[in-house]
């Protein structure tokens, strides 16, 4: 079992940096989600892992229960990750619709075209 | 002896508080904002007077305030007799430029700018000589370096103003950067930062290993500070200040700080052959070549910078010789050169003012229009060509008695012959400033006509002159502060006696053969002039200027190859960094051995992660199908999601497979407005590095999950199972401890999510204000595939499920603190819930019957969170302790109430505010796009048609 998740977590995670080293925003989004996954697992994983021993209080006394304590954190890194996913999400298509383009870099060309028209905007006007 | 520590914390103050009047009177007029200069001076001079007879006496006063202790550092203050010295040539000196820059400056320059410079330089200036840490020191010296920065660009107009500026900050800020390397170490070896500790510890700091690069790091700041060769470079270009400001700064005082740093090193540093031979020589070779160039320069103000270099070299070299007599001949010589050259400088000024030229081969004749300017000048310049009864004969006598008798690399007769031949080019330039200037005939095309300055201008220089007359005549009166600074530089009790006649010496006869050298070197002036034009010689500035563009390419170089603007370059960097990182840590300690064992693997657990493994790759491979890498996605989720099932983690579970629904909802509806389909624009290079450095993320992520799941590690869980029922009153652990013992951190991040979603709110907005407004009107983003939107089943259905929906919130919020559920999923639940109707009934369907907004959703949610736990202030609890009972009401069974679940209705109101404010928002954006609006609840109303079609 423990080489299923690891190996899962390996996988999701060599999926999420592919992906983050993408050159469009989408694809960087979809690796964050795909990175996101995999840090959760892996705070979860690192309880230990266990059967049917939720750490829900049982009325008989001689229960085990697994590690509570990465289940709650993981419960709002979730949450969490969802909300920072949706902000970059807006990010990227506010770049997009503002930019006509959805590449994360800046193109050298790019740049010295901004400087340009920084300079010969005064002159436009006039 | 602690008496005058007060008065010495005022001193170093009063030019700094005094900084501010200067810009605040130049309303009241030039002649008040000169005065309000004078006055911190004025204070600052009359306190020092108050403590200069102790000083004198041999005492030292000494303040001290705590600062940084832990650093070293201390606001801590000494005068002593070097102090004395500095201070007052700072302070008396500072008093008459502010009078001579009242006349000198014009009406357009802003002359409440300047003045306000010259107090923060004299203040900087002040502290290096009167500070008692050395890391309070370096401050003051940096301070000196920006403020000198200020003052020579004064003139902003001015191209050569600038680029000076420039060239200073950056040779002595250089400077003050190894110099911090030396004073360092300096503290490290004397075991304290305090300069009275330093200078107790000398032969320990000069037997250790680190003695000779503090030395050279120490030296450096000095000389580049006191434009030693080869950084002697900057001060020339330094004199397109303004006047003023060259007389001050670069003749009196900040110049000097490099060799007051060496006289107050003395004791510590010299002594040793190192300090000899590096020191000396560099003084000897700068005294030398400052003079020879000074004599070929045309502009007078540059001809009296090299001469200023020369007279440096001459104090370095004294220094540098390491020997008592030579301390008390630099001691002597800063103050004869402070006066003879100030006035030089402050001459130059007017010369310059009132002939608008300061090209030597331009003026001339000047002694009959200028008569007082004439004989000031004429006095100044004798005095540093080293004619007796001017006190620049005295000390060069001593320098030359000095030199005489030093030997150099066993050569008794190298040092003696340089030193000659730098008082005859020092007499050659100076009388080539009397002659080329005053005397000869008057000319007739002066740029303007000159005649004598306002008594204001030449009051100055004429104050100085009769200092160099009056020393030169009676130097004993100078006897006293000498003596107090020589002790103070040497550490030890001495008592020169200053007098004009020595008797027939080596040191006279070079004198003679100077000043004869002298006169006849500037009779062949004028064929000399050309041979010295036509030889080549290196341009200091173009080395400087190409220097500075070298640097500035590599370093270009090195940001354009880290810092490029393409952000997966960084992220690669980065990535490929944690990496090796980690590597490296396991590399260098090893895992311990497996505590724990393997768990069995069902069949369709194995089923799940071939699911998992096989839809992340496809996400990889296929994720330039935007659309089908989302599906993909929802597969990965799901599974994860049943994988927190089986694992005992039914909280998670729920919270993943929730969640996984929002997000796809939100993606569909960011992608509407975006490309399908990512183009394949990678080169295959690109995509094998990535492929590598994700490859051995993945591995290493994984490994390292594998390390961890295999052995037990100590945890504080074990306390939250025991206490969960008793102390926060719920069976569900993980709930407890979300809203119980880890309340604050829920708290907290209910909060992030509330901001995020407010964020995205706000960028909605910014973007409908934008140029992305217009693009979105201008675009057809629909791709419609039925005429249908809103499909009667899928409106009944969801009308339908709405309460079972809400039921279904409501029930897994309230049974959270004990069963899996809580805040967090039933917010997303009902997040849900409300979600299929804004997609089956449409936004503006949706939007009317909304009854309360998600801004302030957001806001109650974190409010009742914030007051359930401030509540348990009230039973004198610390924040967000949680209180329960049990309550039995009759038709329902026995109940449990617990502040806890009103904080979970905090979280649930933030989270459901929050997702649906972030959906919401990104749905308004689709309805700005032009989206149709639909009031009615479908599309297509069938009863509608019915009449259509009996119309017809």
């Amino acid at each position: 079992m423990e080489i299923l998740v690891a190996s899962s977590i390996g996988v999701l995670t060599a999926g999420g940096v592919y992906l983050l080293l993408r050159l469009r925003t989408f694809p960087v989004i979809l690796g964050l989600a795909l990175l996101s996954y995999a840090v959760n697992v892996f705070l979860f994983a690192s309880g230990g892992l266990a059967i049917d021993q939720s750490p829900i209080l049982s009325k008989y006394g001689d229960a085990t229960y697994t590690d509570p304590l990465p289940q709650a954190l993981v419960l709002t890194a979730i949450v969490i990750s969802f909300g920072m996913t949706a902000v970059l999400v807006m990010i990227g298509l506010g770049a997009y619709l503002e930019a006509d383009s959805d590449r994360i870099d800046i193109a050298a060309q790019d740049i010295e075209d901004t400087d340009d028209t920084d300079q010969t905007e005064p002159e436009g006007r006039a | 002896m602690d008496d005058g520590g007060p008065l010495l914390f005022l001193i170093a103050l009063a030019p700094f508080i005094g900084a501010l009047l200067p810009g605040l009177m130049i309303r009241a007029g030039r002649t008040v904002c000169a005065i309000s200069t004078a006055v911190p001076t004025v204070i600052a001079l009359t306190m020092l007077m108050v403590l200069a007879p102790a000083v004198l006496r041999g005492e030292v006063i000494q303040a001290e305030v705590d600062w940084l202790p832990q650093l070293g550092l201390s606001a801590s203050f000494f005068l002593d007799g070097l102090g004395l010295l500095f201070a007052s040539m700072i302070l008396g000196v500072g008093l008459l430029i502010t009078l001579y820059a009242r006349f000198y400056l014009s009406g357009e320059d802003p002359m409440g700018q300047f003045y306000t410079y010259l107090l923060l330089f004299q203040g900087a200036m002040l502290g290096i000589v009167i500070s008692d840490n050395i890391l309070l020191l370096l401050v003051f010296w940096e301070l000196t370096s920006l403020s000198s920065f200020l003052l020579i660009g004064y003139w902003k107009h001015l191209p050569e103003g600038r680029q000076g500026a420039r060239m200073a900050l950056a040779v002595t800020g250089a400077g003050g950067l190894a110099m911090i390397g030396g004073m360092l170490i300096l503290g490290n070896i004397a075991g304290s930062y305090n300069l009275t500790d330093i200078l107790q510890a000398g032969d320990a700091i000069r037997s250790s290993e680190w003695y000779l690069p503090a030395l050279i790091l120490i030296l450096l700041g000095a000389f580049t500070k006191s434009a030693q060769f080869p950084f002697h470079f900057w001060l020339p270009h330094a004199m397109a200040a303004p006047t003023p400001v060259s007389a001050y700064l670069h003749s009196a005082t900040m110049v000097k700080a490099g060799v007051f740093l060496m006289a107050r090193m003395w004791p510590v540093l010299s002594g040793t052959d190192a300090w000899f031979y590096i020191v000396a020589t560099t003084g000897l070779v700068t005294m030398v070549l400052g003079a020879l160039i000074a004599l070929f320069k045309d502009d007078l103000k540059a001809l009296l910078a090299f001469s200023t270099v020369s007279h440096l070299g001459l104090l370095t070299m004294l220094l540098g010789f390491g020997t008592q007599a030579a301390a008390v001949a630099a001691v002597f010589h800063i103050i004869n050169h402070l006066t003879f050259k100030a006035a030089l400088f402050m001459t130059a000024g007017i010369v310059d003012h009132e002939t608008h030229t300061r090209d030597i081969k331009r003026l001339g004749g000047l002694r009959h229009l200028m008569p007082i300017t004439f004989l000031i000048g004429t006095v100044a310049a004798l005095s540093m060509a080293g004619i007796p009864l001017f006190n620049g004969f005295l000390s060069k006598e001593m320098m030359l008695e000095e030199a005489s008798h030093t030997d150099w690399f066993s050569s008794p007769y190298a040092v003696p012959v340089m030193a000659t031949i730098g008082a005859l080019l020092s007499v050659a330039y100076s009388f080539r400033f009397v002659s080329h200037v005053f005397l000869g005939p008057v000319r007739d095309d002066y740029p303007h006509k000159p005649h004598d300055p306002p008594f204001g201008m030449w009051a100055a220089p004429a104050l100085l002159v009769v200092l160099v007359i009056v020393i030169g005549v009676a130097p004993f009166l100078a006897e006293g502060i000498v003596t107090a600074a020589a002790s103070a530089v040497t550490g030890a009790d001495l008592h020169p006696h200053l007098k004009i006649w020595h008797g027939v010496t080596p040191a006279l006869w070079m004198s003679v053969i100077a000043v004869v050298g002298g006169a006849v070197l500037l009779a062949l002036h004028g064929p000399l002039d050309k041979i010295w034009a036509a030889a080549p010689r290196p341009e200091a500035k173009a080395i400087f200027d190409r220097l500075m563009a070298a640097i500035v390419a590599l370093s270009r170089g090195i940001t354009e190859i880290g810092h490029n603007g393409a952000i997966s370059r960084y992220l690669a960097i980065f990535t490929a960094a944690s990496v090796g990182l980690g590597w490296v840590a396991y590399a260098s300690s090893g895992l311990s051995a497996p505590t724990r064992g393997l768990l069995p693997v069902e069949p369709v657990i194995a089923v799940g992660w071939i699911m998992l493994v096989v839809a992340t790759v496809s996400v990889v491979v296929m994720h330039h199908h935007r659309f089908r890498a989302l599906v993909l996605l929802g597969i990965i989720g799901l599974s994860i999601s049943a994988g927190f099932a089986y694992l005992s983690a039914p909280d998670l579970a729920l919270t993943q497979i929730s969640v996984e629904t929002v997000t796809i909802m939100l993606l569909l509806l960011a992608l509407h407005f975006m490309p399908k389909l990512t183009p394949r624009e990678s080169p295959t290079g690109l995509k094998f590095r990535d492929a590598v450095i994700a490859l051995g993320a993945g591995g290493g992520v994984g490994a390292l999950a594998y390390a961890f799941m295999m052995r037990d590690i100590e945890t504080i869980s074990d306390y939250h199972v025991a206490n969960s029922y008793e102390g926060g009153g719920g069976t569900n652990v993980v709930n407890v401890i979300l809203v119980d013992f880890r309340g604050y951190d829920t708290f907290g991040e209910i909060i992030v999510l509330g901001i995020a979603g407010l964020v995205i709110y706000a960028l909605m907005h910014a973007l409908l204000d934008g140029p992305a407004a217009r693009r979105l009107k201008n675009t057809d983003f629909s791709q419609d595939r039925s005429r249908d939107r809103h499909p009667l089943m899928m409106v009944v259905v969801t009308r339908v499920l709405m309460p079972i929906a809400l039921v279904v919130g409501l029930y897994i919020f309230l049974r959270g603190h004990n069963e899996p559920g809580g805040g967090f999923v039933a917010g997303l639940v009902v997040a849900i819930a409300l979600l299929m109707q804004y997609m089956a009934s449409g936004f503006a369907w949706t939007q009317e019957r909304k009854r309360i907004e998600y801004h302030t959703m957001i806001g109650l949610g974190v409010v009742i969170a914030g007051l359930t736990g401030v509540g348990s202030w009230l039973s004198g609890s610390p924040f967000l302790t949680s209180a329960y009972t049990y309550v039995h009401l009759p038709p329902i069974e026995e109940f449990e109430l617990a502040t806890a679940m009103l904080f979970d209705l905090g979280v649930f109101l933030t989270v459901l505010g929050a997702v649906m404010l972030m959906l919401y928002s990104l749905s308004r954006i689709a309805r700005f796009a032009g989206a149709t609006v639909n009031e009615g609840p479908m599309d297509y109303d069938p009863g509608l048609k019915d009449e259509q079609e009996a119309e017809r």
